[in-house]
């Protein structure tokens, strides 16, 4: 196990009194994509929250186990959680960009953060962003106009833009296709491709089409547990397990 | 356990239906071609070639249904596996039609009968035609225990034909006016052989389809620690 990994050790989740998460154990490997997938309410989204601690605002969750990042636990005291998710950026179902320009969409975490300041170098790490996440041809020319005014495919590309732009280790995608037609599906899944080579990426998807396309590794999840994780292609292939194989051939519920 | 999807149940049993039924008309065609040859039964022989175009038309059908169940429900896991070895095994089939409608051929071309007390082709026949039955009982039982024997008694198949040419090949020292027919025969036991072999993979598909294990082109031992491997 290298130290990049991400080791989830025994993690416990409670909404109130109701249990979300029943002790999943994983490992998920540097420059990975790995696929989240079971039916609604099986615990993905909440699991995936856990890795950059978006539980952490929901009143009387309760969190129990470890989440181990470079060997060290996320949700120990005495972590900063501003700059945990400045090392694990997230991007969400419906595209978010802030209302600004293209330009101060991704230019606004790195000036806060202090890790770049306005002038030639942010100019740089905006190109580099919007260029990574595959939008550069296209906006360069407008980086002055509102990041709204662009499609819901580019939108969603300037939000892996923004998360890019400070340079996450990891970065967190829950059904970023969802609201997308499939040629910007298409380009987002290449995307994911691509950054996969600098990023470990995590998705949660519905789409298992999707998971075969674009994972290493799925991990099943049902009812708060985690039933089945392997490569994707035994996954899809072969799962060992009667539960997977019922969900992925379409024999549920 | 049904698929959510009822159509896609009904869409997979009326494939494996044909594909046994394609099954069917093959080992029918193994019986008669052997009996053609045997009894010099001219008819029965025309007939076993003519009934062939049914076998081709039937592996069209096969390929077209599961290029529509794959498009349509972009399956995976068991039903994939399923899927690629149905594609596999109607190649099979077909190739098995071929054959037996060859042997038939093979009866019609001669003008010699047999060497009277030749019943080894007989014999051969019955165990090949077998052979392809037990493959296709795996298959529609998805019974992969059965599915092994066949992929092991594939070797006395082998055998059988080995012995037969040997035998054949005396008769031809024996008597010249011997050799067409013999070679005929031999023609005919080492389609017999081939048979065999194709049941022989569908045997392995039949494991494939049950275990996702692939154990073609490895030797039984081999094959034996895959399956066991799985059973962990």
């Amino acid at each position: 196990m290298t130290s990049k990994n991400i080791s989830i050790r025994d993690l416990k989740l409670w909404y109130k009194d109701s249990q979300a998460l029943h002790g999943v154990d994983l490992e998920i490997s540097h420059n990975k994509v790995t696929a989240f997938i079971g039916p609604s309410g099986c615990g993905k989204s909440t699991l995936l929250r856990c890795l950059n601690r978006m539980n952490d605002r929901i009143p009387n969750c309760r969190i129990e186990g470890d989440i181990l990042l470079d060997g060290k636990n996320i949700y120990d005291t005495d972590i900063d959680v501003v700059q945990l998710r400045t090392r694990v950026g997230m991007v969400f179902q419906k595209p978010n960009p802030f209302p600004k320009t293209i330009y101060e969409n991704i230019a606004y975490a790195p000036r806060i953060h202090g890790l770049v300041s306005d002038g030639a170098k942010m100019d740089e790490l905006v190109e580099y962003s919007l260029t990574r996440a595959g939008l550069w041809n296209e906006v360069k020319d407008k980086l002055q106009e509102p990041g709204t005014a662009l499609s819901g495919g580019q939108q969603q590309r300037l939000c892996i833009a923004r998360t890019i732009a400070v340079k996450p280790e990891i970065i967190l995608m829950d059904e970023p296709c969802s609201a997308l037609d499939p040629i910007a599906t298409a380009k987002i899944e290449e995307l994911i491709d691509e950054l996969k080579k600098e990023f470990t990426i995590i998705i949660v998807t519905h789409s298992m089409q999707q998971a075969a396309r674009v994972s290493d590794n799925t991990a099943f999840f049902y009812m708060g547990k985690l039933i089945e994780f392997g490569e994707t292609r035994d996954i899809f292939t072969k799962p060992s397990q009667k539960q997977t194989e019922d969900y992925i051939t379409g024999r549920f519920g | 356990m049904q698929h959510t999807m009822k159509r896609f149940d009904e869409e997979m049993i009326e494939l494996k239906e044909h594909v046994l039924s394609m099954g069917g008309l093959v080992e029918r065609a193994i019986g008669h071609a052997v009996k053609a040859m045997l009894n010099q039964d001219e008819k029965l022989a025309l007939k076993t070639i003519e009934r062939d175009r049914a076998i081709n038309a039937l592996e069209v059908q096969c390929d077209e249904m599961t290029r529509d169940i794959l498009v349509r429900r972009q399956p995976a896991a068991g039903d994939l596996r399923f899927l690629l070895a149905i594609m596999k095994v109607v190649t099979d089939l077909e190739r098995i039609g071929d054959l037996a409608a060859s042997i038939a051929k093979g009866m019609i071309q001669s003008e010699e009968s047999p060497p009277r007390n030749f019943s080894n082709l007989d014999t051969m026949g019955e165990k090949v035609q077998k052979q392809v039955q037990r493959a296709l009982d795996a298959f529609s039982r998805s019974d992969a225990d059965l599915a092994m024997s066949v992929i092991q008694k594939d070797v006395k198949i082998d055998k059988l034909y080995k012995r037969m040419y040997r035998e054949l090949l005396t008769y031809m020292m024996e008597d010249a006016r011997n050799i067409t027919s013999s070679i005929i025969l031999s023609d005919a036991a080492k389609h017999l052989e081939r048979i065999s072999a194709h049941a022989t993979n569908i045997a392995e598909m039949v494991i494939y389809m049950e275990y996702g294990h692939d154990i073609r082109h490895v030797d039984h031992e081999a094959a034996t620690k895959i399956l066991e491997g799985k059973e962990d």
